[in-house]
């Protein structure tokens, strides 16, 4: 589905990290490789550190300690807000909404729109989508787009699939009306028909978590989780991927009429290096347009990996400067989504600790 | 081409004979990581680029399909 936007812009990026850091040779000794392969592995994937929430940190405390440095620091301010999206899989409740959690922390006007949306690897754009269409109501001129995972309590240490590339992570966009911006193109594809290729079978209402469901059971490639745990296809996911996205990259900018070559950067999500290099091979595009070094220094967190990637790799040439950015997210869902923006002086754009 | 690559799949699974006909992903004699990490070692030796769409299954089921692949990829 293709999308177009007008006179919106980003103005502000925020990425929240747990300061927990693990080593990936430290976890070495729980998976089911040799070290020699471990190692190897390490080097394609781009396996290294992660960092991970402490036991009880959950996603709205990120956002909270976010939303918090921004008041402080006077870089946003409360009676600004229209709205309120928390984008995540791993919210705090089942119910209440956790947007609305969060705007019950901080007492937060009453005319704003609180929205959940259950969203993974395709979050950010997914969100910014939503926010770009809520800002075209008149009432509406200041988006808070939250995206936040803890999901590495959900992985199983001993999946060797999963657990060396998860990460936690929280960020907090600002998104807002301009009265010179630039069309923003965006496109999105959905496909339910792969919905169980990355899911986590139990803790639901079809499956309630139990002491059945906690039982640890390996499967064949030697890795060990519970229906408590994500499991990922990850052969399935990674043909996925190499067959859809570089299709719907080169019909976004097709529409966006502009030349590959005159993108400044692809910040695309973050899975792992090895796919993400092949990824820029099948687009055609430099490795280095493609920054793929968020996994090895903090993980995979979902829908929070585009704009830590953002914060990470571009920091202040996005407050000082500007650049073309095609973003893109696929995964969970099955979902893709793209979108092509000019981004430009930032107001902040940059990273913190919890 | 051959030698090399049966070395190189030695190397990563000493304890199969990559000799045999069989299917190496039947046989679980290649899982998916070792796939990865097999594309790393022959884009290394044989000097080509691998295309991600390319990284399938069965590309590496035998000798000949790791051959064949090598060679689409321009391989000599």
């Amino acid at each position: 589905m293709d999308l177009k936007f007008k006179n919106k812009k980003i103005t502000g990026i925020l990425s929240i990290l747990p300061s927990t850091i693990v080593r990936f040779e430290d976890e070495m000794v729980n998976y089911n490789f040799s070290a020699a392969k471990s190692l190897k592995l390490k080097m394609a994937m781009g396996y290294n550190t992660h960092h991970v929430a402490k036991e009880g940190q959950c996603s709205s405390d990120f956002c909270i300690y976010g939303l918090q440095y921004l008041f402080d620091t006077g870089l946003l301010k409360k009676e600004d807000i229209d709205a309120l999206l928390f984008v995540s899989q791993s919210p705090d409740y089942f119910m209440p909404p956790t947007s609305n959690v969060i705007q019950g922390h901080f007492s937060l006007k009453h005319d704003i729109i609180c929205l959940d949306i259950n969203q993974g690897c395709a979050g950010y754009e997914i969100g910014l989508i939503e926010a770009f269409m809520l800002l075209d109501q008149d009432s509406i001129n200041k988006v808070v787009l939250m995206n936040a995972d803890v999901l590495s309590s959900k992985v199983s240490k001993r999946d060797r699939n999963s657990n060396p590339l998860i990460g936690d992570a929280a960020a907090i966009t600002i998104v807002e009306k301009d009265d010179e911006g630039s069309t923003i193109h965006a496109n999105v594809q959905m496909d339910g028909n792969n919905a169980f290729a990355l899911m986590i079978p139990a803790g639901g209402f079809r499956l309630p978590s139990s002491l059945k469901t906690s039982i640890m059971k390996e499967d064949e490639a030697g890795n060990f989780r519970s229906k408590d745990n994500l499991v990922m296809k990850g052969d399935d996911v990674f043909n996925f991927v190499m067959r859809e996205v570089p299709l719907m990259i080169d019909h976004l900018l097709e529409c966006a009429n502009i030349n590959k070559n005159d993108v400044d950067w692809f910040m695309f999500h973050q899975p792992n290096k090895f796919m993400l290099n092949k990824l820029a091979d099948a687009i055609k595009v430099p490795r280095d347009k493609m920054p793929s070094n968020i996994v090895e220094n903090f993980g995979n967190s979902s829908g929070a990996t585009v704009p830590l990637n953002i914060s990470f790799n571009l920091g202040e040439n996005l407050v000082n400067g500007s650049a073309k950015v095609c973003l893109a997210g696929f995964g969970v869902g099955l979902t893709w989504s793209s979108v092509f923006m000019n981004m430009k002086s930032l107001k902040f754009n940059r990273i913190i600790n919890l | 081409m051959k030698e090399r690559i049966i070395s190189i799949l030695s190397n990563l699974r000493p304890e199969f004979d990559f000799t045999q006909p069989l299917n190496f992903i039947e046989e679980g004699m290649l899982d998916s990581f070792d796939i990865i990490n097999l594309v790393t070692e022959l884009e290394t030796t044989f000097h080509v680029t691998i295309d991600g769409i390319d990284v399938l299954p069965e590309n590496f089921a035998s000798l000949e399909s790791i051959m064949n692949l090598l060679k689409k990829n321009g391989a000599e």
